[in-house]
């Protein structure tokens, strides 16, 4: 049970994302058991009744994505949870999301993988799947939460791009963060600022469900408002209705994307600490951007000027800060679990103009901090 | 009647992607005569579908009409019931669509007795790939995959749909166009999962490749072949052996899974009191 706000609590990453979800208004939950996101279905199995939300444990991962979709048609903001093997699974209804433009949030709160792996150990494997996990081109939001405080901030943030853009946010979680417990005080509910979709200002006669307004977003009326319209995976027009025109299709793809990366200045965000005289930086997100603060915490002690640069929204990738970040410092350590997926993204937006390391850990344990203050040590000659 | 039909029909859309022949549009026409039978609101009403010819049915109509992905239609329904129980929810699917690939969400749907009516339209086959066996292919048909005759046994959907826990099965062909409507009615006025199958023809990808003629003679089979409940009950197993058996299948009370949740809601809700 949840307690007051504004009372200091010890509480989970999950939990965290479960007071999100239902600060920020989530009504619906569908999802399949997976570790290690289960809590989030467990507590949610409890709280949302009481709120006159529904909980659904369905038949399997697609079907929680199908059911998550069609509740959000159906005018209830929706979120489900689950781990690699099940973003997997879900990947098929997460494209049909982006393509139909259905707000929703997939929690994935990363395991070490590929296959079943090590359910039980922490792993940034997923960073590249929840990039280009479902078919075809498609823009997606991702957001990286490193703190149990931040869970529930990001799961607000996450529930809300979601409705404003009609897109399907993934929450880029890491068992760490998922399963750690830290002291946490929530804000009062009046203190979270909770967006709601855009509805439709037609009448129903000149409604066309898929005619964006000028921010490239279109208003979405809710299934049995008075509303009727079709929607489809299929390529369709501003009616919705299917078309192979290749110019109709080509438009609602560049679209899809412009309503994104028109609005980065709203969608990205990273956390700068200690950048402003820094020689030498750390890119790191979730549970490892924890370890790097307090490197760069100990290299300042041992008079090394470093910094570290925290995506907090990890897709769209912030590229234009990590350039930024490349013409300022000699070197970037990019501290990873896993084989280098965010690395690549750094390398291409550092464009040579600094020197990229990286640190990688795919054993299922955590890079210490130790082992980030070793490489802002071996700062290259020529960098 | 025909005006009826007309009326619900989203006529830009016409016309149609069918063949000749094809039954598809005898199902979508007895659905829509249900629905205004049953005096349903169009506001109120949502038709899903999944992935195949037959799911292109829920474009046409001038309902709330979502067309999902292959195999997912109930798992959609799923969460557009439970979310908005006040909706009437109907969900059309094909044989390969709700038996293969959504084998799993439709005994689930089944067992939770969630109030959807579920109409399959049974061709045998997967007519919009090009004729490919489905789990309702009989033994020995010819299809693409399956050039020298098919090699395994079919569903029976109405056997499956009960074993599940649907709490009303019926079946009708595209011939028995009339009883078709009447049992689409009596499976919305269900409150539960109701599962109608229609045995529809396909010239094109399976009654060609198996000499079964065009359309019209597809239907005459369907004629000569069906048997109501009432004259199934005084055959033999042998005499029914390549008869279908038309008509109301099973009906059984059970709680219904979003009014079940409903009152769990208002349960709580007392309580918090």
């Amino acid at each position: 049970m949840s307690g007051p706000a504004g009372v200091a609590r010890l509480m989970q990453g999950n939990e965290a994302v479960v007071e999100g979800a239902l600060a920020a208004g989530v009504r619906f939950f569908a999802g399949y058991p997976i570790t290690p996101s289960t809590e989030i279905a467990e507590l949610m199995a409890e709280r949302l009744p009481l709120v006159g939300g529904k909980f659904i444990q369905m038949e399997d991962e697609i079907a929680s994505m199908a059911a998550v979709i069609g509740a959000s048609l159906a005018g209830l903001k929706a979120l489900t949870a689950t781990s690699g093997p099940g973003f997997s699974l879900k990947q098929e209804n997460i494209g049909y999301a982006a393509m139909a433009e259905i707000p929703c949030v997939i929690v994935n709160v990363q395991r070490w993988g590929p296959s079943t792996g090590i359910p039980t150990a922490p792993a940034q494997g997923d960073v590249m799947q929840a990039r280009w996990g479902t078919h075809g081109d498609h823009p997606v939001i991702a957001l990286c939460p490193s703190s149990v405080r931040e869970a529930f901030d990001l799961t607000v943030r996450a529930v809300n791009l979601a409705e404003k853009y009609r897109v399907p946010v993934i929450l880029l979680m890491d068992e760490v963060v998922g399963h750690m417990r830290e002291r946490v005080v929530l804000p009062p509910p009046e203190e979270v600022e909770v967006v709601e979709r855009k509805k439709p200002r037609v009448p129903p006669g000149d409604y066309y469900p898929y005619r964006p307004d000028e921010d490239g977003v279109p208003p979405m009326a809710n299934f049995g408002d008075g509303y009727r319209y079709h929607v489809t995976g299929l390529v369709h027009d501003e009616k919705g209705n299917p078309t192979t025109d290749p110019r109709v299709a080509e438009e609602l793809l560049l679209r899809l994307h412009r309503k994104i990366y028109d609005h980065l200045d709203d969608i990205l965000s990273v956390e700068r600490y200690m950048l402003e005289d820094a020689e030498v930086a750390v890119v790191a997100y979730g549970a490892v951007a924890r370890a790097a603060r307090r490197a760069v915490k100990e290299a300042r002690a041992a008079g090394i000027n470093a910094g570290l640069l925290r995506p907090v929204t990890i897709w769209p990738f912030p590229e234009r800060e990590v350039a930024e970040l490349a013409q300022r410092v000699r070197l970037v350590v990019v501290a990873e679990m896993n084989l280098g997926q965010l690395r690549l993204e750094v390398e291409r937006a550092v464009g040579g103009r600094a020197a990229v390391k990286g640190i990688h850990r795919v054993s299922g344990e955590l890079i210490t901090v130790e082992e980030i203050l070793a490489a802002l040590r071996e700062v290259p000659e020529h960098a | 009647m025909l005006n009826q039909v007309v009326s619900s029909l989203r006529q830009e859309r016409l016309p149609h992607i069918w063949c000749p022949g094809c039954g598809n549009g005898i199902v979508l026409s007895a659905l829509v005569k249900a629905i205004h039978e049953l005096g349903c609101d169009p506001d109120k009403t949502v038709v899903v579908s999944g992935i195949g010819c037959s799911s292109r049915a829920a474009g046409y109509l001038d309902f709330n009409t979502l067309h999902t992905t292959h195999g997912r239609a109930l798992a959609f329904a799923t969460g557009i019931k439970l979310a908005r129980p006040e909706l009437t929810v109907f969900v059309l699917m094909g044989d390969g669509d709700a038996t293969a690939i959504g084998g799993n969400h439709f005994i689930h749907a089944a067992r939770r007795n969630i109030d959807l009516t579920a109409v399959i339209f049974n061709n045998s086959i997967y007519g919009m790939t090009g004729g490919q066996y489905s789990p309702l292919t009989p033994v020995q048909k010819r299809t693409t995959t399956a050039p020298y005759g098919h090699l395994e046994r079919a569903f029976d959907i109405a056997e499956l749909a009960r074993g599940a826990g649907a709490t009303y099965v019926a079946r009708a062909t595209t011939y028995h166009a009339g009883l078709l409507k009447n049992l689409i009615v009596a499976g919305a006025r269900n409150k539960g999962f109701s599962v109608i199958e229609a045995i529809t023809a396909c010239p094109t990808a399976y009654g060609r490749r198996n000499k079964l003629g065009n359309g019209l003679q597809m239907l005459l089979w369907q004629r000569d072949h069906a048997v109501t409940v009432k004259q199934a009950a005084k055959m033999s197993p042998e005499e029914l052996r390549d008869k279908i058996v038309i008509g109301e299948l099973y009906r059984a009370e059970a709680p219904e899974f979003t009014a079940t949740y409903e009152e769990l809601v208002a349960r709580l809700a007392q309580k918090e009191k």
